[in-house]
C-alpha cells in the first residue's frame, strides 16, 4: 500500500494506545492523509483540485442537508418554498447560494481535475482504475446536479427535465415507455419532482462512497507526479503530513477566496433569471440552456440535425452526448505513450491544448440559441472533439519522439548533484 | 467445491444417484433458485412504483370549443396537463400542405390523414416538439413560426409545416395528432 519508508504510526498516549488495538481509526488517518504517507515532491498546484473536489462535496452535503429541512419537494409549493429558504430563513438565502454555487464551484474544480489528468497522462497503468473511477464519480455529478436544479421548479427547472428526460425518448424500441416511467407521468409532475428530490437527497453519498474507491486505488500506487516518472527512492518522497497538508491548505483559502467572493457579490452570476419565473407546462422559455458546466456537452446533443444512415438525428445527439463522455473511459488504452507527462510529449502538449480550446469552444455554443452559426461551429468542433480521442490520440502516441526523461524526481528537481538529496 | 461426484463428509456417506446427481446439488440449485425468484419478487414492485400511478393514468378527457376560433387563428388547451394546438387552417395553408410530395417527408403522413374527414381545417396536436419535448412557437400568427408556415421550436430548432409535419431540424416526427372526435360541428373532445 506504501512505500517501504513510509513512517510508523506510534501512539504515546495511552487512550490514544488504547484505541490503536480496538478501532484503529488514527492510525488509518495517519497512513492514509499523515505522516505514513509518502507522498512525491514534486506536485504542483495541479495536484491540489482532488482535495479541493472532496471539500466541495462537503459544501454540497451540508448544505444540502440544511437546506432540505425547509424545502418542499411538492410541485404545488416547491417554487415557494425555495422563495421562503430566500425570503424568510434565517441565513436561507446564504445557505441557498452557497450550494447552487457550491455546485458551479465544484463543476469548475472537477474539470481541471480531469483535464490535469488529459495533460500528465494520470489515466495510465498503473492508476487506470482511479481514471475509470473517476469518469464514474463525474456521470454520478451530473446526475446529481441535474435533478437539484428541478428542485426550485423554475421555468428553467421545468423546461431541464422535460428536454433531459426527453434524451431517454431517442432510446429505439422501449424509448418512449421509458421516459414516462421516469417521469411517472406524460410531463414533468409532482411524481417526477419528488423523485428527483428523493435521488437528488441519495446521489451525493453514492458518490462519496465512489470517492472513497478513488482515494482507496490511489494510495496503492501513490500520486503520480509533474515528470510522470515513478517513485524510486525515499529522496523522491515528502511525507503527506506536514508538506501537503499545508500545500492543500493554501489552495483551500485560495479556492474559498473565489469561491466566497461569488457567493456575497455575484451569486446569480452563474443562474439563469427565468429560473425565478415558476414552472409553466404551457410555456417554453425563448432561449432554453443547462447550466454553463453541460453547455459543451449539450452543444455537440444539437450539433446533430440531419439523420445518420439509419440512425435518427435524435438518437445521433443523443448517442454523440453519452460518448463525449464514454469515450473517457478509453483513454487509457487509446493513448498507448510509455511516457506519462506532458511536458516530455512535444506533439501530445500541443494538441492537449487545441482540446482545450476546442472544449471551450463548444461550451460557448452549448450556452448560445441555437442558431446559424452556432450549430455549424459545432458541428466542427464536435467533429474534432471526437478526433481527437479516436485518432489524433493514438497516432500521436505511436509517431512521437518524446523528449529525455529525468533519471528520477529526484533529479528532475534538484539536478545531478548527490549533496542535495533529501535526508529525512 | 470440486465437481467430482463424490465427496466424502464426516457424518455423511456421499449419496449419488443414478444420473450421478447429489441431494445436495439438488438442494443448492433449489436454494439458488427461490432466492432468484424471491429478489425479482421484490424488484418488481420497486420498478413498477416508478409509473404512472392510477390517478395520473386517469386524467381524463378535454373539451375544447372551436366556434370562436377563426379562420387563421388557433388556441392552446390544455390536455393531460400537456399542452395542445388547435389551429384553424386557412385556404392558403391547407393548399401549402397538399402541395408537398408525401414521400419526400421525414414522417410521411398526408393532411387528410392528420385531421378529420370534412374538416381539414381543423389541426389538432399535441404541443410537445417530438425532438426533447419543448413547447413549439407559432400558434399565434405573431410567433416564429419557421421556414415552412407551421410550427418552429426555439430549443434546438425544429421546423414544422402547416400540417405540423416535421420537415428540418433534429425532431424526428410529425406533431402527434391526440385521439379526438367532433361532439358537435364547432366542439371535440380530446381523449
Ligand atoms: C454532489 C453534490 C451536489 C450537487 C452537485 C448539487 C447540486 C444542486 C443544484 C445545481 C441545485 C439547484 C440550485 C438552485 O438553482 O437553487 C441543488 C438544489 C438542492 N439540493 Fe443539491 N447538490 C448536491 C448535494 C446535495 C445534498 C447532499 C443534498 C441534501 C442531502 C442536497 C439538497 C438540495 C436541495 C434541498 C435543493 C433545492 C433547494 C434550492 O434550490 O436551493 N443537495 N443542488
Ligand atoms: S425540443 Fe424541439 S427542437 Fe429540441
Amino acid at each position: 500500500m506504501s512505500f517501504p519508508w513510509a513512517q510508523h504510526y506510534k501512539p504515546s498516549h495511552p487512550l490514544m494506545v488504547y484505541l490503536d488495538e480496538k478501532l484503529p481509526l488514527p492510525r488509518f488517518v495517519y497512513n492514509a492523509v499523515g505522516a505514513g504517507y509518502p507522498v512525491p515532491r514534486n506536485l504542483n498546484y495541479a495536484w491540489n483540485f482532488g482535495v479541493l473536489a472532496g471539500f466541495c462535496l462537503l459544501i454540497q452535503i451540508v448544505t444540502g442537508i440544511v437546506l432540505a429541512m425547509h424545502y418542499a419537494s411538492n410541485a404545488g409549493i416547491a417554487f415557494d418554498s425555495t422563495e421562503h429558504i430566500m425570503r424568510d430563513v434565517n441565513y436561507g438565502w446564504l445557505l441557498r447560494y452557497a450550494h447552487a454555487n457550491g455546485a458551479s464551484a465544484f463543476f469548475a474544480v472537477v474539470y481541471i481535475h480531469i483535464f490535469r489528468g488529459f495533460f500528465y497522462g494520470s489515466y495510465k497503468p498503473p492508476r487506470e482504475m482511479i481514471w475509470l473511477l473517476g469518469v464514474v464519480i463525474f456521470l454520478l455529478m451530473m446526475a446529481t446536479a441535474f435533478m437539484g436544479y428541478v428542485l426550485p421548479w423554475g421555468q428553467m427547472s421545468y423546461w431541464g427535465a422535460q428536454v433531459i428526460t426527453g434524451l431517454f425518448s431517442a432510446i429505439p424500441l422501449i424509448g418512449g415507455a421509458l421516459h414516462t416511467w421516469l417521469l411517472g407521468g406524460f410531463a414533468p409532475g409532482d411524481a417526477a419532482l419528488n423523485r428527483f428530490f428523493s435521488l437528488h437527497f441519495l446521489l451525493p453519498f453514492v458518490i462519496l462512497g465512489v470517492v472513497i474507491l478513488h482515494i482507496w486505488s490511489l494510495h496503492i500506487p501513490g500520486s503520480s507526479n509533474p515528470t510522470g516518472v515513478e517513485v524510486k527512492t525515499e529522496s523522491d518522497t515528502v511525507p503527506f503530513h506536514p508538506y501537503y497538508t499545508a500545500k492543500d491548505g493554501f489552495g483551500l483559502g485560495v479556492f474559498l477566496i473565489l469561491y466566497c467572493a461569488v457567493v456575497f457579490f455575484a451569486p446569480n452570476q452563474f443562474g439563469h433569471p427565468d429560473n425565478y419565473i415558476p414552472a409553466n407546462p404551457m410555456q417554453t422559455p425563448a432561449h432554453i440552456v443547462p447550466e454553463w458546466y453541460f453547455w459543451p456537452f449539450y452543444a455537440i446533443l444539437r450539433a446533430f440535425t440531419q439523420d445518420f444512415f439509419i440512425i435518427p438525428a435524435k438518437l445521433m445527439g443523443v448517442l454523440a452526448m453519452f460518448s463525449a463522455i464514454l469515450v473517457w473511459f478509453f483513454l487509457p488504452w487509446l493513448d498507448r505513450s510509455p511516457v506519462r507527462s506532458g511536458h516530455y510529449r512535444p506533439l501530445h502538449r500541443k494538441f492537449f491544448w487545441v482540446l482545450v480550446i476546442d472544449v471551450l469552444a463548444l461550451g460557448y455554443c452549448g450556452g448560445a440559441p441555437a442558431r446559424e452559426p452556432y450549430v455549424m461551429i459545432s458541428q466542427v468542433l464536435a467533429i474534432y472533439y471526437f478526433l481527437h480521442f479516436l485518432v489524433i490520440l493514438p497516432i500521436v502516441s505511436s509517431l512521437e519522439k518524446p523528449e529525455p526523461l529525468p533519471f528520477s524526481i529526484t533529479e528532475a528537481v534538484l539536478g545531478k548533484d548527490d549533496h542535495a538529496v533529501l535526508t529525512a | 467445491m470440486a465437481d467430482d461426484a463424490v465427496i466424502d463428509t464426516p457424518e455423511h456417506a456421499p449419496v449419488v444417484t443414478d444420473g450421478g446427481v447429489r441431494r445436495r446439488d439438488f438442494i443448492n440449485i433449489a436454494a439458488v433458485s427461490a432466492a432468484g425468484v424471491g429478489a425479482v419478487s421484490v424488484l418488481l414492485p420497486l420498478v413498477s412504483q416508478m409509473a404512472p400511478s392510477a390517478d395520473v393514468l386517469a386524467e381524463s378527457s378535454t373539451d375544447v370549443d372551436l366556434a370562436s376560433i377563426q379562420v387563421g387563428q388557433g388556441i392552446k388547451a390544455v390536455f393531460r396537463s400537456q399542452p395542445l394546438f388547435v389551429r384553424r387552417l386557412t385556404p392558403k395553408e391547407i393548399a401549402a400542405a397538399d402541395a408537398v410530395p408525401v414521400a419526400s417527408l421525414r414522417d410521411p403522413e398526408t393532411l387528410a390523414q392528420r385531421t378529420k374527414p370534412g374538416k381539414t381545417e381543423w389541426l389538432i396536436t399535441m404541443a410537445v416538439c417530438t425532438h426533447l419535448g419543448c413547447v413549439p412557437l407559432g400558434i399565434v400568427s405573431t410567433e416564429n413560426r419557421g421556414e415552412f408556415g407551421g410550427y418552429f421550436c426555439p430549443c434546438h430548432g425544429s421546423q414544422y409545416d402547416t400540417a405540423a409535419r416535421i420537415r428540418k431540424g433534429p425532431a424526428p416526427k410529425n406533431l402527434e395528432v391526440p385521439d379526438y372526435a367532433f361532439t358537435t360541428d364547432t366542439a371535440i373532445k380530446v381523449g
